[in-house]
C-alpha cells in the first residue's frame, strides 16, 4: 500500500505547490476549513494563487491569512461578506473575483471531480451571472451552461481518517469538503482523528480513499466560531 | 395583546409572523438571513415544518445553550445551531440538489428591490457591496414558492417595490409573495400581476400607492 499518511503538513504539500496554481479548499465560513494545511500553504511562500472556496475566511483566519499576505490573484467564491481585506483588495483592483452562486460552485466542483466538463442549471438565468455564457432551452425553461472545476490541488478537513485515507466528516463541517476532495488533481486531507483500519463503518464513509492521495493528522483545530448565537438555559 | 391604534405598519416580528402563516403542515422551508430567520419563531402550533439550511443541514434545531455550542453545527448565517431527532447532514452538492431540484416547498428571503414582474434584487450594489450571491440565486431558481420580506421603502424613503429593478438581479420573475411593513402582495402564478391582499394596521391604500412605484391590482 502506498503510504498516504504524512508526518506533517509541510511534508504533505512537498512537490505539490507552484506559483500561479489553483487550489480548492473545503469549508463553509470557518466551519470545516483545512486550518493546518492553509497555514502550511502560507508558510511555503507560494503566490499568485487562484483559490476556489465558498468563502474567503476572515481577516486573520482561514483563507484570509493568504489574502492578507497578498498571495491570492483570484478568488472563485460565492460569498465573501466577512472579509474586509478581501473587499479592500477587490475594490482597489488588486484581486480578481469570480462570484458563483453557491449551488453552482458546489456543482462545478462535483462535476469537475466526476469528469463532467459542463452542465446546465436554471440558477442565474436572467442575471449577470449568465452573461457571456451559453443559455439553452430545455422544455419550457432556460438554463445556463456552467463548467466543471478541476483544481491543481484540493485541501479538505475531515473528522476521521483511516490508514487508507477513507474520510468521515462531522455534522455541518461536511459542507463543500466532499466535492472539493473529488476535484483536485491531487487531494490532501487533514483529519482531527486518525483511526485504525477497519474501524470506520464502510456504509458511512463520506469520501472513499480513492479521492485522497495524502493526509495528515490536523494540528490546528481551532474551529473558530463566527457567530456564536445562544439561547438562555431553561430554568 | 392590546392593539395600539397609534401604531402604523408592522414590526419586523409581525412581518415574520405574517410570513409564517404561509407555512403548511409538512413543509420543508429555507429561511434567508435577517428578518426571514425570525419566521421560524412564529410557525403556528400544529404546523410541522422542517427547516433546511443550504450549508448542508436538513432539520435545523433552535440556537444552542452555552453548553450545547458546537463549532461543527452552524446554519447558513454562520450562527451556532442545534440538531433535532430528524436532522440529516449532507454535502453542499446534495443540499443544492434539494434546492435546485425543486424539493424545498418555500423560501423566505430579504430584498433590496422587487419589481412588478417578480424580478428580485438582493445581492449586489455595484461599486459598494461585493459580498456575493451566496445561495440566493439557487434558492429563487429552484424553490417552489418564494416569499420576500422587506421594508416598503428604503432608508432614504424611495420605493423598493418598483416597475423595474435598478440593481443587478438575483432572479428574473421569481417572487410569488411580497410582505412589507405596510402591506402584503400576492399573485396566483408567475404569469399574472401582484394583487394587494392585506394592509397593515393604520395603513391606507393611498399611502401604499404613494410609496410604491410598481403597478399592482387592488
Amino acid at each position: 500500500m502506498a503510504e498516504k499518511l504524512q508526518v506533517d503538513a509541510n511534508i504533505a504539500l512537498e512537490g505539490l505547490l507552484f506559483d500561479g496554481m489553483t487550489i480548492a479548499a473545503g469549508g463553509f465560513g470557518l466551519c470545516g476549513i483545512p486550518e493546518t494545511l492553509i497555514y502550511a500553504v502560507l508558510e511555503s511562500g507560494v503566490r499568485d494563487l487562484t483559490l476556489v472556496s465558498n468563502n474567503a475566511g476572515v481577516d486573520d483566519f482561514g483563507l484570509g491569512i493568504l489574502l492578507a499576505e497578498k498571495r491570492v490573484r483570484k478568488m472563485i467564491s460565492s460569498y465573501v461578506g466577512e472579509n474586509k481585506e478581501f473587499e479592500r483588495q477587490f475594490l482597489a483592483g488588486e484581486l480578481e473575483v469570480e462570484f458563483n452562486p453557491q449551488g453552482t460552485l458546489a456543482e462545478r466542483m462535483r462535476a469537475g471531480g466526476a469528469g463532467i466538463p459542463a452542465f446546465y442549471t436554471r440558477t442565474g438565468v436572467g442575471t449577470m451571472i449568465a452573461e457571456g455564457k451559453e443559455v439553452r432551452r430545455f422544455g419550457d425553461s432556460d438554463y445556463v451552461m456552467e463548467t466543471g472545476i478541476v483544481a491543481d490541488l484540493a485541501l479538505v478537513k475531515a473528522w476521521k481518517a483511516d490508514p487508507y485515507g477513507n474520510l468521515v466528516y462531522r455534522k455541518s463541517a461536511r459542507n463543500f469538503n466532499p466535492m472539493v476532495a473529488t476535484c483536485g488533481q491531487v487531494t490532501v486531507a487533514e483529519a482531527e482523528i486518525l483511526v485504525p483500519a477497519g474501524s470506520l463503518d464502510p456504509d458511512s464513509i463520506h469520501t472513499p480513499a480513492v479521492f485522497v492521495q495524502r493526509f495528515i493528522r490536523a494540528t490546528s483545530n481551532e474551529k473558530r466560531i463566527e457567530r456564536r448565537t445562544i439561547r438562555a438555559e431553561a430554568a | 395583546m392590546a392593539t395600539d391604534t397609534s401604531v402604523k405598519g408592522w414590526t419586523r416580528d409581525q412581518m415574520a409572523a405574517r410570513a409564517a402563516l404561509e407555512m403548511h403542515d409538512g413543509f420543508t422551508a429555507n429561511l434567508g438571513i435577517g428578518i426571514p430567520t425570525l419566521v421560524g419563531n412564529f410557525i403556528p402550533p400544529g404546523v410541522d415544518v422542517t427547516l433546511q439550511s443550504e450549508n448542508g443541514i436538513l432539520g435545523l434545531g433552535p440556537f444552542p445553550t452555552e453548553r450545547e455550542v458546537d463549532p461543527d453545527i452552524i446554519n447558513a448565517g454562520k450562527q451556532t445551531i442545534t440538531e433535532l431527532d430528524r436532522t440529516s447532514y449532507v454535502s453542499s452538492a446534495d443540499s443544492f440538489a434539494m434546492i435546485r431540484g425543486g424539493h424545498i416547498d418555500l423560501s423566505v428571503l430579504g430584498a433590496m428591490e422587487v419589481a412588478e414582474n417578480g424580478d428580485l434584487a438582493n445581492w449586489m450594489i455595484p461599486g459598494q457591496m461585493i459580498k456575493g450571491p451566496g445561495g440566493a440565486m439557487d434558492l429563487v431558481a429552484g424553490v417552489r414558492r418564494i416569499i420576500v420580506l422587506m421594508d416598503h421603502v428604503s432608508k432614504s424613503g424611495s420605493p423598493k417595490f418598483r416597475t423595474h429593478c435598478t440593481l443587478p438581479l438575483t432572479g428574473a420573475n421569481v417572487v410569488d409573495m411580497l410582505i412589507t411593513d405596510l402591506a402584503v402582495f400576492d399573485r396566483k402564478s408567475r404569469n399574472v400581476a401582484f394583487r394587494l391582499i392585506e394592509l397593515a394596521p393604520g395603513v391606507t391604500i393611498e399611502e401604499v400607492r404613494a410609496k410604491t412605484e410598481a403597478s399592482f391590482e387592488a
